[in-house]
């Protein structure tokens, strides 16, 4: 079932230096029970991205079109998106420190949006909450649900906050980078409580981080996001076997082997992430591929001439590189090696 | 004055130090934050092909946009140029500041200036004073001379001390911190204007200006002090920090080429933003009587002297007042300006 | 909570002890010599030489300084014999040109100054606070930048310049109320607001302005927190999240300024009493001031810096009930 249909999904900040095209056209969609992975690195919009699905934005030009289980939240009422948030759809952010709030214990920042989608009783959405922190594996919740973020340990408090996105029982959790701040232990126990919730209740997870391991781990589907715009769409396992977009390519060369050769220098992708302000004409990834670099100048005019879109090259594998010969069933020619 | 401008231009200046993260373009930023994720000041500004310009030329750039601070700029130089060449435009107006003109003054009216707007005119420009027909031109320049002069010189010291005690008590921590933060604490419990007062009331026969100076350092140290002790704390564990520690730099060394330069930006915001308070402070302290005496002319001890006069002499009381406040204001614009330049978040409005 | 309480009010005494010694250091320690100023102005060598007798002040420093911290709250004999005097509990000094402990002479004049202050201080935080976040709530407005050029534009100006401008235009030109003077609650609650209002609206506006000021960065600041952004995530209605979520923490800074404002409340009541002729403690201070009245002077030192750490431990206890945080410090 589908939960989640994204399509030409642009998202705009007016600044004081101009105009920042934070996404420039995205599409996606996120199954029940399937993990949607965006990868990208910073300032590739995939943050922004989420924000604007769950209509987080304020003073930010949001168009294209976000259906919801059916619903198009872009240009719908405030009131229709805020019944959605926090009881369809939820968010778990990055940093659980700064993003749970100081003054008000975890119980009641838990209990708060229960009784603001149930109208519960503050005793029955308390015990909603201690339930729940039980349910993401928080020892003596009855307890910690009386105390204050900063009593809690990083990993703890990240458990507090999926709990407090589980509380409403969503069908869609989208978690933000949500082991980032974490150490490597910690990260794997709290990608395993997401798994297990996901097989538990059936829910879809969008999981956004630039980190590849963790995609690794929990996604099925990736989306890789490159300067505000989509790079390459696969199943994860594709997506690590046969890379088609330069950029991901250069993300996977990049990671460091343990079968490297002694001596064997790490690679890197040259060059820097593209201003949002003033994106590269055409394709944004283009001044540092060397796919463009190698191929001839009538063959590569298309790489500054508009962005290119997702064009399906291989089976429910996509990518945005316009000299990546298309999928079979059409016309093949030399493929074009880096 | 009741403003208790130092925590004021803590308060102010405290945003400032994130200038100094060298951390790369964080990911994507909160949702109210409309600068967007790659919007880091170098690559705003200069766009993706220039070179990254410095903070200091971006955060003049940013500065000269902003009219209101650009207007108190003017100002303030103006005034400035005003006291320094005070000794030429009293040559040229004629009248010194200690020079009495009886003969402008209407002794049947209790020693009133003749004519309307205090005796302005073509003799005395801005008018005379009552009763001892003293020219108001030359008294503004030379009493804000002494205006300024008090205001910076005891913003220097103030800054001066509370800087080295604050790093200090930053850096080193432990027995060092307890004991200074301690010191501050105490400090801070002063109702100051009252204990200035009642300094400079005991002490009489002092050179007044230097004791003024003096007892507004003296209460004045330890906001900066303890402003900057905060972002010390922050600094102290950042890799640049470690790093040098690392190559064995001595502390002395670490704390004036590591973390003094990234607190320039913090310390000129609190300057700016202090220096008005201690103008104020100098007014209120004079009028008061406990602050400079007569003859030294201050644009306090006109104020004070102007009082009694304000229903029939407005004139006299209105211009100190007016040159007052527009230092004040001038120095506040350029504080508030300067601190939204300097800080890389500047979504403040 | 009772563990901070009780830490803190053990800090506060050492303040207390360490203020009484610097004072004492100040009058007593600084001058060349302390039973002239503490005489006064018009005194004959005779009467300075008694004075210093009953000042005691040829016994050693420690003894003075024990004998001036004991008779703080036990009362002081002054000088023996017929010329002796007496200053009961809390004995903070004797002041000669009026010939009455300086304790009986600031509570006679409290009434007033705390009228002053209390008023003053409803007002500006009414004023500062709404202004403040209404700015900050409809940012880039007119409305908001109408009221922070307006908040720079009145911050600027001295008190003095607002008071003479209020009394000439509403007494003297308009006529509106007759020239303040004191009139106490009990006597006649509306003469005392009318009286009162002037010298309020003068002691308040500045610090208004500024507390507008601070109130509308801290909000902003406050709005922009990633817990905010939590309270939107979870669907809450935005009224909540601004009120529950956001104007708590923005509102702190505001406290803490508050409480560092008492201190600066007396400075500013100090020159509005005199402007106004109110007969409060700090017009008793300027008064004494002129006529070189030491020990009302020092007496009213004394009580400021009481006043003010005892007001900064309310505003850290405050402080800590409101963030859970600051508890542990």
């Amino acid at each position: 079932m589908t939960l989640l249909e994204v399509k030409d999904l642009a998202v705009e900040f007016t600044t004081a230096e101009g105009v920042v095209r934070a996404v420039r056209g995205v599409d996606f969609t996120v199954e029940a029970g399937r993990t949607l992975g965006i990868v990208g690195e910073s300032g590739s919009g995939k943050s922004v991205t989420s924000l604007a699905v769950m209509g987080l934005h304020r003073g930010a030009a949001v168009t294209g079109s976000v259906r919801f289980q059916g619903t198009e939240l872009i240009g719908a009422p405030e009131e229709t998106v805020r019944q959605l948030r926090g009881r369809r759809m939820a968010m778990v952010f990055q940093d659980a420190l700064t993003s749970l709030h100081p003054y008000f214990t975890i119980g009641d920042q838990i209990a708060e949006a229960h009784r603001a989608h149930f109208g519960t009783g503050r005793r029955a959405a308390l015990a909603r909450a201690v339930e729940v922190l039980g349910d993401v594996g928080i020892p003596e919740p009855a307890r910690r649900a009386g105390e204050y973020p900063h009593q809690f340990s990083g990993g703890m408090r990240q458990r507090a906050m999926i709990a407090l996105a589980l509380s409403c029982e969503p069908d869609l959790i989208i978690a933000d980078e949500p082991t980032t701040a974490l150490d490597v232990t910690v990260q794997a126990q709290v990608l395993e409580l997401l798994m297990k919730i996901q097989q538990d209740r059936g829910l879809g997870i969008i999981m956004i981080t630039h980190d590849l391991g963790v995609i690794a781990r929990v996604a099925d589907e990736v989306l890789v996001m490159y300067g505000g715009a989509a790079a390459e769409q696969a199943p994860a396992e594709t997506l690590f076997s046969t890379p088609r977009h330069p950029y991901t390519q250069g993300l996977l060369d990049s990671l460091p082997r343990l079968d490297a050769a002694d001596g064997d220098p790490l690679h890197a992708i040259p060059g820097s992430p593209p201003s949002l302000l003033s994106p590269p004409a055409g394709c944004a990834f283009h001044p540092r591929c060397a796919r463009y670099a190698a191929a001839p100048e009538e063959v590569r005019a298309v790489c500054t001439d508009g962005r290119p879109p997702l064009r399906l090259v291989a089976e429910q594998h996509r990518s945005a590189c316009l000299l990546d010969p298309p999928s079979a069933g059409r016309t093949t020619h030399q493929e074009v090696t880096a | 004055m009741t403003a208790p401008l130092p925590e004021a231009a803590a308060q102010g200046a405290g945003a400032v130090v994130s200038a100094a993260d060298p951390a790369p373009a964080p990911a994507a930023p909160p949702a109210p934050d409309p600068t967007g994720p790659a919007a880091g000041p170098a690559d705003a500004a200069a766009g993706p092909a220039g070179p990254p310009a410095s903070p200091w030329r971006l955060a003049w750039h940013r500065l000269r946009r902003q009219r209101p601070a650009m207007a108190g700029l003017g100002i303030i130089a103006f005034f400035v140029l005003g006291s320094l060449l005070a000794p030429v435009l009293t040559a040229i107006s004629g009248y010194g500041p200690a020079d009495t003109d009886k003969k402008a003054l209407d002794l049947y009216l209790g020693g009133l200036p003749k004519g309307a707007l205090g005796g302005a005119g073509t003799r005395h420009w801005l008018g005379v004073e009552p009763g001892l027909g003293h020219d108001v031109f030359a008294r503004l320049l030379y009493g804000g001379q002494i205006s300024l002069l008090v205001a910076f010189s005891a913003a220097l010291v103030t800054t001066v001390i509370g800087v080295l005690l604050g790093i200090t008590a930053g850096y080193f921590g432990g027995r060092t911190d307890t004991v200074i933060s301690r010191f501050m604490d105490i400090m801070m419990s002063f109702p100051s204007l009252i204990f200035m007062i009642a300094l400079l009331s005991v002490a009489r026969n002092a050179n007044r200006i230097l004791l003024l100076i003096l007892v507004m350092s003296v209460f004045g140290w330890p906001y900066i002090a303890r402003l900057i002790r905060g972002q010390t704390l922050s600094l102290k564990h950042r890799e640049y920090v470690e790093a040098a520690r690392a190559c064995g730099t001595s502390s002395a060394r670490i704390l004036f080429t590591e973390i003094l330069p990234n607190l320039t930006g913090t310390i000129i915001v609190y300057v700016t933003l202090a220096i008005p308070g201690l103008i104020g402070a100098e007014a209120a302290l004079t009028y008061l009587g406990v602050g400079v005496r007569p003859p030294t002319p201050s644009w306090g001890q006109m104020i004070s002297d102007a009082v009694p006069y304000y229903k029939v002499d407005p004139m006299f009381f209105l211009l100190p007042s007016l040159c007052l406040f527009l230092v004040v204001l001038a120095f506040t614009l350029l504080g508030d300006a300067l601190r939204d330049a300097l800080d890389p978040k500047g979504s403040r409005a | 909570m009772i563990a901070f309480l009780i830490r803190r009010v053990a800090g506060i005494l050492l303040t207390l002890v360490v203020i009484a010694a610097i004072t004492f250091a100040v009058f007593y320690l600084l001058p060349s010599d302390p039973a002239a100023q503490f005489c006064g102005k018009d005194c004959s060598a005779d009467r300075i030489l008694l004075v210093r007798q009953q000042m005691g002040l040829d016994d050693p420093v420690t003894v003075q300084f024990g004998r001036y911290l004991v008779g703080i709250f036990a009362g002081q004999t002054l000088g023996s014999g017929s010329y002796a005097v007496h200053c009961g509990f809390p004995c903070f000094g004797y002041s000669y040109q009026s010939a009455q402990p300086v304790w009986d002479l600031m509570m006679d004049r409290l009434p007033a100054s705390a009228s002053l202050a209390v008023g003053a201080a409803f007002l500006w935080l009414v004023m500062g606070l709404a202004a403040g976040v209404v700015s900050a709530l409809r940012r880039g407005t007119w409305l908001d930048r109408t009221l922070m050029v307006g908040t720079i534009g009145i911050a600027a100006m001295p008190v003095y310049f607002t008071a003479m401008v209020l009394l000439y235009f509403v007494v003297g030109q308009l006529n509106l109320i007759p020239y303040p003077r004191y009139i106490a609650f009990g006597e006649h609650p509306f003469q005392w607001i009318q009286n009162l209002i002037l010298p309020w609206i003068t002691l308040a506006l500045m610090s208004a302005a500024m507390y507008a000021r601070m109130t509308r960065n801290s909000v902003i600041e406050t709005m922009a927190e990633p817990f905010v952004r939590t309270a939107r995530a979870k669907g809450l209605r935005e009224r909540r999240v601004v009120a529950k979520h956001g104007l708590r923490p923005a509102l702190t800074p505001v406290a803490t300024m508050l409480g560092m404002d008492l201190g600066g409340l007396l400075a500013g009541a100090l020159i509005t009493e005199s402007l106004f002729g109110l007969p409060g403690v700090g017009k008793l201070f300027a008064d004494s001031l002129n006529k070189a009245d030491q020990p009302v002077i020092m007496g009213v030192t004394l009580l400021a810096s009481f006043f003010i750490v005892t007001s900064n431990l309310i505003v850290d206890v405050v402080y800590a009930w409101i963030d859970p945080r600051a508890r542990l410090s």
